[in-house]
């Protein structure tokens, strides 16, 4: 299991779901990738990303300027 | 054992998409969607930014249909690519900078190659929620052909909601979709797709077609043309048309534009950009911050102090204490007075 970070701040939605879903095609299931985003929008779009996609949102940190999302992937 | 049957609908994240899509599933037939992102669609960032949107709902249309749907949702970057489609496009603008017939057969071409390419043999065929007489440019009775042609596509492109005022496509022919099944909208008019809608249950959809591209919006066509015009050159980043959606866009001189923004939530988006444009903003009084798309000589810094000022708490007061800084970090701090409402040209306001 790997577990990778990837760096979407201050991209908008959405960037940061694409970007997010171009490195998780390269990813194994099970492996995990911490997204780190300033744009608030990505705490609706990537959870409804990873819904439909088949990964799973495993945490969500926000502060004052970056949200960062953990997502597990998928089969 | 019959094949399953698979296709790719494009999915902009308004009703029509959306209703395509649910009319194939009925049919049995598996979909997934596509996105094509081109830096000119108008989602939830755009309201994300402004303080007075915060109530909106800051979500991307097109997931939110996918989920909806129950489908995969692949979305695709073609911020580059779509730089020839605008700057070149074939078929003309519309009413604004909307090249959206171009777009359109540039799309489902996109979608013909990633299906050719990434999917081989996954996919039968492409879907689209076109209907003819919906979009004065792009969906005319007479583009639909073009569409399917000049794509690639031919007769793998089915538009459920309008296949029966079109020829016979191989989804229908090969008896993969029962043709019967689908539908004759045309025009302008809505309510065939709200009655359909309402048929399947869906009552939250985004608005019409159309509104999903600042392309087709003057103001923001405007400022493009400006860019381009200050800039004599028609190449463009992402940054320039992000920023083109954010703020007043003020222009006192051919050189330099200034980018004030109109709230506090602008502010914060438009400081994110001080490590590449010159920004001002005021220090005696709390205003907005503004960033400079050009040259800004030394010689019409007062000038633009005074209009940044203008903008702030400080708008009344005799001076207010201008903060400039340069990308690199070097600053100047001016004192002046804030120019008066007329003394800000209506003719600068791009």
């Amino acid at each position: 299991m790997s577990r990778q970070e990837l760096d979407a701040r201050r991209l908008l939605c959405p960037m940061p779901v694409i970007k997010t879903q171009n490195q998780v095609a390269e990813m194994l299931p099970g492996d995990e990738i911490e997204v780190i985003c300033t744009d608030p929008g990505a705490l609706n779009d990537i959870p409804a990303w990873a819904r439909i996609n088949g990964h799973t949102v495993i945490e969500t940190v926000q502060d004052e300027d970056e949200i960062r999302i953990t997502v597990r992937v998928g089969a | 054992m019959t094949k399953q049957h698979k296709a790719v609908a494009l999915i902009s994240g308004g009703l029509d998409s959306m209703l395509a899509v649910r009319v194939l599933q009925e049919q049995g037939i598996e979909v997934e969607g596509i996105n094509f992102f081109t830096g000119f669609c108008v989602e939830g960032h755009t309201h994300a930014i402004r303080n007075h949107d915060k109530d909106k709902q800051k979500r991307n249309n097109a997931l939110w249909v996918a989920e909806q749907l129950g489908i995969k949702l692949h979305i695709v970057d073609v911020i580059e690519e779509y730089k020839d489609v605008l700057l070149n496009p074939k078929h003309g603008y519309g009413a604004n900078m909307n090249p959206c017939l171009d777009c359109k057969i540039f799309m489902v071409g996109k979608a013909v190659e990633w299906v050719k390419k990434l999917h081989k043999d996954g996919f039968d065929f492409i879907v689209t929620g076109e209907v003819i007489g919906q979009r004065p440019m792009s969906q005319r009775k007479h583009t639909m052909p073009i569409i399917s042609e000049e794509s690639g596509a031919d007769d793998i492109l089915l538009r459920p909601l309008c296949a029966k005022n079109l020829p016979e496509t191989k989804p229908e022919r090969e008896g993969w979709v029962d043709r019967e099944k689908l539908y004759d909208f045309h025009g302008r008019n809505r309510k065939p797709q709200i009655a359909l809608a309402k048929q399947f249950g869906l009552h939250d959809f985004a608005s019409p077609a159309g509104g999903c591209c600042f392309l087709t919006d003057k103001s923001y066509s405007d400022k493009l043309v400006d860019l381009w015009q200050a800039r004599n050159s028609r190449e463009y980043e992402l940054d320039d048309i992000m920023l083109l959606k954010v703020g007043r866009h003020i222009r006192p001189t051919e050189e330099f534009k200034l980018i004030i923004a109109r709230d506090a939530g602008e502010s914060k988006f438009l400081e994110g950009y001080r490590k590449q444009y010159t920004s001002i903003h005021a220090l005696s009084h709390s205003g907005p911050m503004a960033l400079v798309d050009g040259e800004l000589k030394q010689e019409q810094y007062p000038l633009a102090a005074a209009i940044v000022a203008r903008f702030g708490q400080g708008r009344s007061a005799d001076e207010v204490e201008i903060d400039i800084a340069t990308p690199d970090q070097q600053r100047l701090q001016i004192k002046t007075a804030p120019l008066n409402a007329e003394e800000v040209l209506q003719e600068w306001y791009v």
